[in-house]
């Protein structure tokens, strides 16, 4: 599987402005940096759009532009809140209304597949079009999805994209569950002191993937496996092993390990067994002092690791070498664990 | 290219006809639909729109299955149904094999969700969390998952009222590509305030009961329920005591690509996705011997997809029905419902009625099925399913 | 007619139109201001809401959302009399 471009939005600019100058954020969120959609989307579609639809439509567009499609045979999202917006603005006019007078606009918008339909209303695009919602596994399916369609060669090119958004009445109730830090943070910081909670984070983030090289590939995913529920440390480790031993690899054989911390002690534990138990000496960095923890967040750690093997370059570390193959290991509120593996084209 | 079948060892189901497949049987023969009065949604419209709900409260749908009473309807009905499609499949123990679910529905939790926003739009720091803990669609999949011991794979599809028609196909993949060898797939949907409001303001709710593919059809009947179907490998299958009943032949899902809600006049979609579906099957168009039609009820949707069938057919109509007449509408879970219907139309040659359909749309050279008929030659079925976002797919099941 | 283009850009969010583009007689669907079957619903509950005037079906809709005089005319010969 190639992965011929890898755009999107997130809370950090670019993949060269997290070389050089990373966006810190301080507070309990990590909120994306969003473009002019008036000058990438068309008014009239827009009209209508949610924050979280203008990010996935942009995000799409701007992913096939960099890979040089006008469109794919597959476009797959993974979501796992869906379009919240329109459905708390349904909801809660519905119940201010006592279910009188409402308008249709927003409960059209709130559908979950709305990002991956407006893609294909954009683009004309009658192929195949599918949507993820499986909280921590969301973006893992639509990829699963999108490689399983290519290895039965009922398609040979797909946009995947993983796509969350924070609102205010999202971040209010999931702070109540606990989910985030009390005491405002600094992201920069946010993996160093270790507490209770993390910062919440939001993307949208779309690849290009392809059934054969095209001499000007990003990046090639030759792995990717989830698990669910795992026993313990110890059944994670096994997994991890598995996964190297299935693709007859080593951890000596791995240039970087990114990994999933997000400052919370209790979810951390896991990836610091890991460290000693697994990846010893390996270089290693995190993502989510860069875009938050979300359930789709595994989509800018890919994004990362497709700039990684790109440029050769790697935040926070100057590795002698450019790194030629990445794993990438996440796991999301101990329940979904996801493990990719990629190489350099 | 044709794809390699996978078998169906396995149905399930649960709506405003029946509790368990064999009440559905009954029901479908002797022409009872389930819509009438709102018992359990508690909605202003109570009284002007008819809709199918699930006859069983929350408390005695946890009675059934041993979950709690106060986790989201759909993950109630979800289990109800999974657990008898895993039972029937007669396969007593899943752990030799790896299994997955993968299920479907539109708004997850949002049958508790509506409730804990009536307290939180006071005071953002009121509402009982554990109404909203299952909000997330994928919630309810992993009640359910837990609920039948299933680890190996979980995941939960939503494109609208097409969710688990692309929930089932996923899972056939699953098989083929020998990354899983056992799929209870499909979906679930309970009523809620939310998307009958959201209908409503679509004004395609028809407050008498909807008359699909009728020349005076005047909108649809919302419903509840949850159907699944157990696919397995072919290993599997030649290790079930019982011989699976058929297989799912064919597939395809395509997009209409014409506006978020409504379908293209001649129904370019649905066209795209029964023609693709027959294409991997390997089948004709005259190969068809019954159409589960989606069938909603609404004037755009059944021109639509009558005029898609019109181009296709040509000039041999299949025998067809929509059995959303019975059921009304089940959103996410009317793919996986529609499924298991289609299942048992191959297993007992069965042809389900049309209820209440009176005169043949102008526009169209076919009419539907208005009796039931039973121990007829079924050998391939074919089953509609669409959904907003121009989100069209068709399945193929074909008698072994 | 200039209050009810105001409205109606507010209910259908027309960011860039300006209530005097829009002409008495320009087509609102389609060809002219480009609306589509969801503004006509929408355009329903703005009937509702700001009139009182309630569309018996969606395809009411159709004659009575031609143009913003049409609009106009079916609104002052159905606003309910408040003497």
């Amino acid at each position: 599987m190639y992965i011929q471009a890898a755009a999107g939005i997130s809370p950090q600019r670019s993949f060269e402005a997290i070389l050089t100058q990373p966006q810190n954020y301080n507070g309990n969120r990590l909120s994306c940096q969003e473009p002019d959609y008036a000058q990438l989307i068309d008014p009239r579609m827009i009209r209508r759009m949610s924050r979280i639809i203008k990010m996935g439509v942009a995000a799409a567009k701007e992913c096939l532009r960099e890979a040089g499609w006008e469109v794919p045979d597959a476009i797959i999202t993974g979501t796992a809140y869906g379009c919240l917006a329109d459905t708390e603005l349904f909801l809660a006019k519905m119940i201010e209304n006592k279910e009188e007078l409402l308008t249709p606009t927003a409960f059209i918008q709130s559908t979950h597949n709305t990002v991956g339909a407006q893609i294909a209303l954009l683009l004309k695009c009658h192929n195949y079009n599918n949507t993820f919602v499986h909280r921590g596994f969301s973006f893992e399916s639509a990829l699963l999805d999108a490689i399983t369609l290519i290895k039965e060669e009922e398609i040979s090119t797909a946009l995947v994209g993983g796509v969350d958004e924070i609102t205010p009445v999202s971040h209010a109730i999931l702070s109540r569950f606990g989910l985030y830090r009390k005491e405002h943070t600094d992201s920069a910081a946010l993996l160093n002191t270790p507490g209770k909670g993390t910062m919440a984070g939001e993307g949208a983030l779309f690849f290009a993937l392809s059934a054969s090289p095209s001499g000007n590939d990003c990046a090639k995913l030759d792995d990717i496996y989830t698990f669910y529920k795992p026993a313990d440390r110890g059944a994670v480790k096994e997994q991890i092993l598995s996964f190297l031993q299935r693709n007859r690899l080593a951890v000596k054989d791995i240039d970087l390990v990114i990994t999933g911390e997000n400052g919370d002690v209790a979810g951390d534990a896991v990836y610091t067994a890991l460290k000693t138990g697994v990846w010893g000496n390996a270089p290693a960095i995190s993502f989510k002092q860069l875009c938050g923890e979300y359930p789709t967040a595994t989509g800018f750690a890919l994004w990362l690791a497709v700039h990684i093997l790109h440029t050769g370059k790697v935040p926070g570390l100057s590795p002698a070498t450019k790194p030629r193959r990445v794993l990438i290991y996440n796991h999301y509120q101990h329940i979904h664990h996801s493990i990719y593996l990629l190489t350099a084209c | 290219m044709l794809i390699k079948p996978v078998f169906i060892a396995g149905a399930g189901v649960i709506s405003a006809i029946g509790n368990n497949v064999q009440q559905h049987l009954h029901a479908l023969e002797s022409g009872t639909a389930g819509m009438g009065n709102m018992t359990y949604l508690g909605s202003a419209h109570k009284h002007r729109l008819p809709v199918a709900e699930v006859k069983m409260s929350n408390e005695e749908l946890a009675g059934l299955t041993g979950l709690p009473a106060h986790i989201s309807r759909t993950a109630l009905l979800s289990s109800v149904a999974a657990k008898e499609a895993l039972l029937q499949s007669g396969m007593d123990d899943i752990q030799p094999w790896r299994t997955g679910f993968i299920s479907a529905n539109t708004v997850g939790g949002m049958d508790k969700t509506e409730n804990f926003f009536v307290d939180f739009l006071k005071d953002n720091r009121k509402g009982r969390l554990r109404n909203v803990v299952h909000h997330e669609c994928g919630a309810a999949t992993e009640i359910t998952a837990n609920h039948l011991g299933i680890k190996n794979y979980v995941s939960t599809i939503s494109t609208a009222c097409s969710s688990s028609a692309n929930a089932i196909f996923f899972g056939a993949r699953l098989i083929r590509q020998d990354i899983l060898d056992v799929v209870v797939a499909g979906g679930a949907d309970a009523l809620t305030k939310f998307t009958l409001n959201g209908f409503n303001t679509l004004m395609i709710l028809d407050q008498q009961y909807c008359q699909p593919f009728d020349e005076n059809r005047r909108g649809l009947n919302l419903g509840e329920g949850a159907g699944y179907i157990v696919m397995v490998s072919e290993k599997v299958a030649s290790s079930l005591k019982k011989a699976p009943v058929c297989t799912l032949s064919g597939y395809c899902n395509a997009n209409d690509a014409y506006h978020q809600t409504a379908s293209s006049p001649d129904g370019t979609g649905s066209f795209l996705a029964m023609k693709g579906a027959m294409k991997k099957s390997g089948l004709q168009p005259g190969d068809i011997d019954y159409i589960n039609l989606h069938g909603t009820g609404t004037q755009n949707n059944d021109i639509a997809e009558g005029t898609a069938i019109k181009l296709l057919f040509k000039d041999r109509f299949p025998k067809m029905s929509s059995t959303k007449s019975f059921t009304g509408h089940t959103l996410g879970a009317s793919g996986g419902i529609e499924a298991v219907f289609s299942v048992l139309s191959i297993q007992h040659g069965m042809v389900y009625p049309n209820l209440r359909f009176e005169t043949q749309m102008k526009e169209l050279p076919f009419a539907p099925e208005t009796v039931f008929s039973k121990g007829q030659p079924i050998r391939h079925v074919l089953s509609n399913s669409f959904g907003f976002g121009g989100n069209c797919s068709s399945l193929i099941f074909s008698k072994m | 007619m200039a209050d009810l283009k105001r409205q109606i850009i507010e209910q259908l969010n027309l960011k860039d139109v300006k209530p005097e583009d829009i002409g008495d007689d320009q087509p609102l669907f389609v060809e002219g201001l480009g609306l589509d079957s969801i503004d006509a619903l929408e355009l329903i509950v703005l009937l509702q809401q700001e009139y009182k005037i309630k569309l018996a079906n969606a395809e009411e809709g159709q004659s009575v959302f031609r143009s913003v005089r049409t609009m106009a005319q079916y609104i002052t010969e159905h606003q309910p009399k408040t003497i």
